[in-house]
């Protein structure tokens, strides 16, 4: 089975979705071991793509995910818009001109994205990030693509080791961003990037499975 | 909340068209994306030099622009980084094509912002170089940390820098020369109030009466301690050495004493902060041949003190006196 067009138009209007429905949640996160802002800055970004969306008439799945990546970096300012506009970027270098993509396909972009975010925050497992949940579930993910699992099963393999990376940071203490300077006070927190990081790779599983 | 304002939201745009109405034969304004650039950008064949980071340090950095200093500021949302797309603006605004230096204060959504802006001007044919200061002596700097905070030195690196590219160094050049004065620069700095965001509309902090925050950041990120309030010549000690022994200043050494203010203290407390760090640095051998004295890296209205020690070689020192036209700074001309 193929992701089509459609169902990358869905994952980005999901993933807009949970962030919006999720803001209060990040922004408290965000207080505890940062500077109280990344519900807000991800939602003015989410909400500033939507709009945008329409008028890509014919686009192919690269453009959407450029078009979705030039709004986050000119909107959400601070450390996630570089972060999560380079993941957008990386995913629509990746599959440039594509309108379909197979699991491995989307498993290589991934990856590929993953690695662009890790190289732009020099971020490594661990850091207390968003790399925490997004490299294991790349890894997931392209393990479960080469074993030749469903597609389905693949996303639901990648979505669960997003979650589990994300609950793995609440005893780390951090190593990249704001929250080190707070040093072993940032210990006993869930990072609020990784945890924005795990919706996205849910919105990207709930629109890329064929068995709702 | 008790400011001068009009809307929260319009704090930033309403600043920029201030500077521009009072400013207008030095500076021009660019909104959305807003960047503020010298009155005879681009100036052909000189390397340029941009900063910029979030707003409410002014005068850093858009009141630095002009001659002999920054050719343009990127301003952000109020203590939020600018974005790459005003950055790449901006970069390419200046560009005279000798090549544009970003001098970059060591926070994780500046080094981003800026390192994505460079990218996309690379791209478009631009040659940049950054430079990141990180100068606050405060910050344990190891690899568990986001590292050091770019503070006062930043103020003395685009002077010196400026006037080195205004004498038409290259970019490498330029570079090199502020990755030195960032070298020789450090910084601390301390807090007798907190400070109120405008969107955020209280204290980003508090602060007892009877307290102070010693080893602030510009934003009001916590510092190496709270203590109870004691008198300025003990602040002075207690922001001092740190200072000098990090480097460490040694004996005979010749500096640049900056002793600036946050934003809320005023200039006859300042002279008291200058008059002890004198008497201090005195006591170390260590000279004071240049000085600046004032609010030049502030934080909104916070009351409290930064000191900035830079030790000065022949050249920093020629280029520190060398003319500089903008509306934060002006001598020689």
């Amino acid at each position: 089975m193929a992701i089509t067009y459609e169902q990358g138009l869905s994952f980005v209007q999901g993933f807009a979705a949970a962030i919006a429905e999720n803001k209060d949640y990040l922004t408290e996160l965000d207080s505890a071991i940062g500077d109280a802002d990344h519900g807000t800055n991800m939602n003015r970004g989410m909400q500033a793509v939507l709009p945008k969306l329409g008028s890509l008439e014919g686009a192919d799945l690269g453009q959407l995910f450029k078009t979705t990546a030039m709004t986050l970096i000119s909107t959400v300012g601070g450390a996630s818009g570089p972060l999560y506009g380079t993941l957008f970027l990386q995913l629509g270098t990746s599959i440039a001109g594509q309108t379909e993509l197979s699991a491995e396909g989307w498993s290589q972009a991934l990856e590929a994205a993953v690695q662009a975010v890790r190289a732009r925050g020099k971020a490594e497992l661990g850091d207390k990030t968003m790399i925490d949940a997004l490299q294991p579930a790349a890894d997931a993910l392209r393990a479960a693509a080469q074993d030749g699992t469903s597609l389905d099963a693949a996303l639901a393999a990648c979505e669960a080791a997003a979650e589990q990376g994300m609950v793995a940071t609440i005893p780390l203490v951090a190593r990249k961003g704001r929250a080190s300077y707070l040093g072993e006070r940032s210990a006993g927190h869930q990072d609020p990037g990784a945890t924005s990081s795990w919706l996205l790779v849910r919105a990207a599983r709930q629109a890329f499975t064929t068995d709702t | 909340m008790k400011k001068l304002i009009n809307r929260v939201e319009d704090v930033v745009k309403e600043e920029l068209e201030g500077v521009v109405a009072a400013h207008s034969d030095l500076v021009r304004v660019h909104f959305a994306p807003n960047y503020v650039v010298r009155a005879d950008a681009p100036v052909s064949g000189k390397t340029a030099i941009i900063s910029g980071g979030g707003s409410g340090h002014e005068p850093m950095h858009g009141g630095f622009v002009g001659m002999g200093m920054l050719d343009g500021a990127c301003p952000g949302e109020v203590f939020t980084s600018p974005t790459p797309d005003q950055i790449l603006e901006a970069t390419k605004a200046v560009s005279g094509g000798a090549g544009v230096l970003h001098i970059v204060k060591n926070y994780t959504g500046d080094i981003l912002n800026f390192e994505m802006a460079a990218d996309l001007a690379k791209a478009d044919g631009i040659e940049v170089e950054a430079v990141v200061i990180n100068d606050d002596v405060a910050v344990q700097d190891s690899l568990y940390t986001a590292g050091r905070r770019g503070v006062g030195a930043t103020v003395l690196a685009e002077k010196v820098c400026g006037a080195a590219a205004e004498a038409h160094r290259s970019l490498k050049d330029v570079a090199e020369l502020c990755r030195r004065v960032n070298a020789n620069g450090r910084s601390m700095g301390m807090a007798l109030t907190s400070c109120t965001v405008p969107a955020a509309g209280k204290p980003t902090f508090e602060l007892g009466e009877q307290e102070m925050e010693i080893g602030i950041g510009i934003h009001g990120e916590p510092g190496r301690e709270r203590r109870a309030l004691a008198s300025a010549d003990e602040i002075v000690e207690a922001l001092t050495k740190p200072i000098v022994e990090d480097l460490p200043f040694k004996r005979g050494d010749s500096v640049l004493a900056f002793v600036n203010s946050m934003g809320g203290t005023p200039l006859i407390e300042l002279y008291i902060v200058y008059r002890a760090l004198a008497r201090y640095l005195d006591g170390v051998g260590v000279k004071i041949d240049r000085r600046l004295i004032g609010p030049y890296i502030t934080s909104l209205e916070m009351a409290g003190c930064s000191i900035t020690l830079l030790r000065l070689d022949d050249e920093m020192t020629k280029l520190w006196d060398a003319p500089v036209n903008t509306p934060g700074l002006r001598w020689g001309v």
